[in-house]
């Protein structure tokens, strides 16, 4: 077979001067483009985040929506915007499981090998992820509307809750970006994170409302950022005032970056 | 934003020393996986670093490409320190990994542009640079197939091809033949040679004996993270001591009694072999080789065949660490990442 064979001329290999590095920003377009490829040539990848969303909504809106709120439909209104935080927190765990699978593979030594800003490689997968986030995103929707979802905020509304969703997982990515370098397979950062997220989104007002729980439960689910995610993304999508939520979410999405996105690169600059 | 070393910038270095180790020693726990390494590596050579599984010769090309960060001692590349001014050394040099370390789930022809853009050449000018590349590396007809359908040897040339999108003044190869069938791993070896012959530096690590005393011009033998030897192979050899009598036994059962047969006839000779059939005798001259042959012949021992001549490096290794070459399974990987 002729690719099995080297062309014997011993000249074959042109060799070529170096080039002047490429600037941070190229270097993680080039990065995100990459991430892009893998999705093409890989769309189990999308598969993962498409039929994980399809499931829950379809599950909740039927199995609990006559028993919670009267019927589905009713119940739908309160549910969708909660099922697309949870979705999109949940598959924040690929980013850690992605960059896992690289390190293990050997293609984060190439990288960190050459000449380039040094955080791009995380950066360019974090575009990819966000990217494989707004596609879950419009899926959810789009299901939503067929099911009978009747957001009051309007196109707007369900935009600007599509963008603080994907603020919150993005500043989430970082945490799973620290789990992905510190654990050895990537089968582990999946165990790892479902110990945080399970709590973490169930927990919280996505399915039910703060009042059914009891005392103790409501003090915790107050509090969880998840809750104020949920909110804000309801509030958003039916036309209600949230600012207090959306604020939260904020500083909250700033204070896991600001905390964890310093650790993550310390971690990548480091050795393994 | 990194402290620069302003007498190295007043004076830069010659650039006849293209890497430059002294007292590296580098600990991940416990384990010190390199435990005092100097090194100096002349510009324009294949340096080929010899030693078993766990000897330190990962570890120490990831001190030397700014992947790992010497706990202490010293390493400059091309006059750079390769924890002070690590991007410095990075546009300079290339790393070719002990796994291939390209994107299975990209094309041949997408990892090479995708590094291509990384070291800076546009997008039109990637796309040209991989397909040369490629056509130089026997892989235009695998182009556009995903790389984890690729062999082994596939995989291993464009890993290859992947460090040479632009001359690198320092090409590091780890284990560029391991897990290669032989023909393969001759089409490594000559690319090897090509891209020394252009006046790119090697510096390779291997297991093989065979392939340090083929390619690489000077070796350092390499154990338990320190450097027990260097040299040429030829100086390695010659350290030994004395000449080798190969012999090949027709029948391997036969191997203790040959061996107490050659004892018999020169003292303290025999050499351990990995290979089973196979017995090394250090012998002082011809005379006495001549006399383990007859002794051996008299004893009605079948050879296939014998040679006398330099000890293998198999001989040096045994010579330097008092045992064979081949690290006991139970060693484990190198610098556990």
């Amino acid at each position: 077979m002729s690719t099995e064979s080297l062309p014997d001329a011993a000249e074959a290999i042109v060799m070529r001067a170096r080039v002047e590095p490429v600037s941070a920003a190229s270097a993680v377009a080039t990065l995100a483009w990459r991430a892009m490829l893998r999705i093409k040539h890989v769309p189990f990848q999308l598969f993962d985040v498409t039929i994980t969303p399809i499931m829950f909504t379809l599950l909740f809106t039927y199995i609990f929506g006559g028993a919670l709120s009267g019927s589905p439909k009713v119940y739908i209104q309160y549910l969708l915007p909660g099922i697309l935080v949870q979705t999109i927190v949940f598959i924040t765990v690929y980013t850690g499981v992605g960059l896992n699978t690289d390190i293990q593979k050997g293609l984060y030594d190439r990288f960190r090998s050459l000449p380039i800003w040094q955080p791009a490689p995380l950066l360019g997968a974090l575009v990819g992820d966000l990217f494989r986030y707004s596609v879950a995103s419009m899926l959810i929707i789009v299901l939503g509307l067929i099911l009978g979802f009747r957001p009051a905020g309007g196109a707007v509304g369900v935009l600007l809750a599509f963008a603080l969703v994907l603020v919150f997982a993005g500043a989430l990515s970082w945490i799973w970006i620290i789990v992905g370098m510190k654990v050895k397979h990537p089968e582990s950062v999946m165990t790892t994170s479902f110990v945080f997220l399970m709590p973490l989104t169930f927990a919280s007002n996505i399915f039910v409302a703060l009042e059914t729980m009891p005392g103790w439960l409501r003090a915790v689910v107050r509090h969880n950022p998840v809750t104020h995610l949920a909110n804000a993304s309801r509030g958003l999508m039916h036309g209600q005032p949230v600012g207090a939520d959306i604020l939260w979410v904020l500083v909250a999405s700033a204070a896991i970056v600001l905390v964890a996105a310093p650790i993550a690169l310390r971690l990548y600059h480091q050795e393994r | 934003m990194r402290a620069r070393d302003p007498a190295a910038r007043r004076n830069p270095p010659q650039m006849t020393t293209a890497i430059e180790v002294s007292s590296v020693v580098k600990t991940f726990g416990k384990t010190r996986a390199l435990d005092g390494v100097d090194l100096a590596i002349r510009s324009g050579s294949v340096y080929g670093l010899l030693g078993p599984n766990g000897a330190g010769k990962t570890t120490t090309i990831r001190v030397l490409t700014t992947l790992l960060k010497p706990t202490s001692g010293r390493a400059l590349v091309l006059g750079h320190d390769v924890v002070r001014e690590a991007a410095q050394v990075r546009r300079k040099v290339s790393l070719t990994g002990q796994y291939a370390s390209v994107d299975e789930d990209l094309t041949g022809h997408e990892n090479l542009v995708l590094v291509s853009r990384l070291l800076g050449l546009g997008w039109k000018d990637a796309r040209r640079r991989a397909e040369e590349l490629l056509g130089a590396f026997g892989l235009s007809d695998a182009a556009g197939r995903l790389v984890r359908t690729f062999s082994g040897g596939m995989r291993r040339r464009i890993d290859i091809a992947a460090s040479l999108v632009t001359r690198p003044e320092i090409l590091f190869l780890d284990e560029p033949t391991s897990g290669l069938d032989p023909r393969s791993r001759n089409q490594v070896w000559e690319l090897v040679r090509q891209i020394a012959a252009d006046g790119t530096t090697v510096l390779l690590t291997t297991q093989y004996l065979e392939e340090a005393d083929r390619l690489a011009e000077r070796l350092a033998v390499i154990d338990h993270g320190r450097v027990i030897a260097e040299g040429t192979s030829p100086d390695l050899k010659s350290s030994v001591g004395s000449n080798t009598l190969h012999v090949h036994l027709a029948k391997q059962e036969q191997r203790a009694q040959a061996e107490a047969i050659a004892a018999g006839v020169v003292a303290n000779c025999v050499l351990p072999q990995t290979e089973p059939s196979a017995v090394a005798i250090k012998v002082p001259d011809g005379a006495a080789a001549a006399a383990v042959l007859g002794a051996l012949a008299r004893a009605d021992i079948a050879l296939i065949d014998f040679s006398l001549g330099a000890p293998s490096l198999d001989d040096v290794f045994f010579a330097l660490t008092g045992r064979p070459a081949e690290a006991p399974k139970s060693e484990g990987k190198e610098a556990a990442p």
